[in-house]
């Protein structure tokens, strides 16, 4: 085994010094429910491993004003859910956060590791982009914030600059009306990876749909937003027409890869089906809140 | 290597080690600290056979550094039982026979009293799900599942 540091500072600046000093020879332990897996396989070899879970801003949830939240990077499933009005207001982004492994994976694992683990699969992420949530990171040159949606780059890639680290998730105010889901396809009825992952945010007002953000995962390299699902949700009574057409714009999103757990055909078709249903229980959620 | 000391809380007792620091949490209690209740089943995460709880939230040894227990509390399955009294699960598993050959319980009791902890009158539904992340290759799950819905049943008795 060759040398190897564990750090676990207390503040984000001492963080990111480490972080970026390591000059990508260090990784960022959140929830390890990937890093440690990766380890184990001899997949990632780290010289140094930063633990974030000191630093009180990565693990902090802060409701902000209209039902907006902010969510440490590295704050886990098993937490979230136990937060008071989280889960009423963002049920979507949560229940895509708890889909992921077990009871004991979802004990330890966070929007910000599932994000930067930079799977396509990766459950919260849809979740994430579908609620229009941005992260804020941080970095040996400062502070940014990118939309979730522009994170991911490809397979275990993400867009993040060397010596970043995802400080927090930023979700909007909650307008009147709106609600969020997420459900994924798996071949099992639990503890396996999206086959797709479909992710959607509506506003109502009254039978029209006024708003509506639409992702997919599981379904290409990285998540993707369908603006042509949402243009056709927007405006519309939720028909099965405008149903139709936004299943249909969700299919011509797909650029899949065909392995063990779906066909590309499989991929492209579920795709479809997940935004119908997914577009139901967010339409009902809105209808309630 | 740099040995890393660690100061953290295991069963209610404080307890100080030594260990690397790449040294899963799991590694530590069977090979430093003698707690062999934790078993090694996969180590990747899957199985549970390897469950304990962080500070009262349930995880797998498996995929946490020992270096992060660290000033947080830990229990395993040597802290279950209050001396000789076991615990209404672990005598309810015993009574029907909710093993056989034994390496995934201790896995199974934890995060099935993490459940009851938390929700002490899950449905039949919930306790399957909730158990999804353990494995047992032997019994088929039924009798766990049964012993773990008898259990809550009865302690939901007892507290009235």
């Amino acid at each position: 085994m060759t040398n190897i540091q564990y750090l676990a500072p207390a503040t984000l600046d001492e963080a990111v010094r480490a972080f970026a000093a390591a000059e990508g020879a260090a990784r960022i332990l959140a929830g390890g429910t990937d890093l440690l897996v990766q380890m184990q396989s001899g997949f990632a070899k780290p010289g140094m491993i930063v633990d974030v879970k000191k630093i009180p801003e990565l693990m902090a949830i802060e409701e902000t004003a209209g039902g907006g939240f902010i969510v440490g990077a590295a704050v886990s499933g098993a937490t979230l859910e136990r937060h008071p009005t989280f889960g009423k207001i963002w049920p979507g982004a949560l229940e895509a956060l708890n889909l992921i492994g077990s009871t004991q994976v979802q004990g330890r694992a966070s929007f910000g590791g599932n994000l930067c683990n930079g799977s396509p699969a990766a459950d919260s992420v849809p979740g994430l982009v579908a609620a229009g949530a941005t992260v804020t990171i941080q970095g040996p040159n400062g502070r940014r914030e990118l939309a979730v949606e522009d994170v991911p780059a490809g397979p275990g890639k993400t867009n993040l600059a060397p010596g970043e680290i995802a400080v927090s998730f930023t979700f909007p105010a909650h307008p009147a009306h709106s609600g969020d889901a997420y459900l994924r396809m798996i071949p099992r009825t639990e503890m396996d990876i999206a086959v797709v992952g479909c992710g959607v945010f509506l506003t109502m007002d009254g039978e029209t749909c006024t708003a509506a953000r639409v992702a997919l995962g599981a379904v290409a390299p990285t998540v993707r937003r369908v603006p042509d699902a949402e243009a056709a949700l927007i405006g519309s009574h939720l028909d099965d027409a405008a149903l139709e057409t936004a299943a249909a714009a969700c299919r011509a999103a797909c650029n899949p890869i065909d392995d063990k757990r779906g066909t590309i055909a499989y991929r492209t078709s579920v795709a479809g089906v997940l935004l119908k249903r997914t577009v139901a229980i967010a339409a009902e959620r809105a209808a309630q809140a | 290597m740099t040995k890393i000391h660690v100061t953290t809380t295991i069963n209610g007792e404080p307890e100080e080690f030594l260990c690397d620091p790449n040294e899963t949490m799991l590694d530590a209690l069977r090979n430093r600290l003698g707690l062999t209740g934790a078993k090694e089943g996969c180590a990747t995460g899957d199985c549970g056979a390897c469950s304990i709880t962080l500070d009262g939230t349930l995880v797998c040894a498996c995929l946490m550094l020992a270096a992060e227990s660290d000033g947080h509390e830990i229990t395993t399955i040597e802290g279950m039982a209050e001396g000789e009294n076991l615990h209404p699960l672990q005598t309810k598993f015993l009574e029907s026979a909710a093993l056989q050959c034994g390496i995934c319980t201790p896995g199974f009791l934890i995060a099935a009293k993490a459940l009851l902890d938390e929700n002490p009158d899950p449905t039949e539904t919930e306790v399957r799900f909730w158990l999804a992340g353990n494995l047992c290759r032997c019994t088929g799950y039924d009798k766990i599942i049964r012993a773990v819905m008898d259990t809550a049943a009865e302690m939901r008795e007892a507290a009235q």
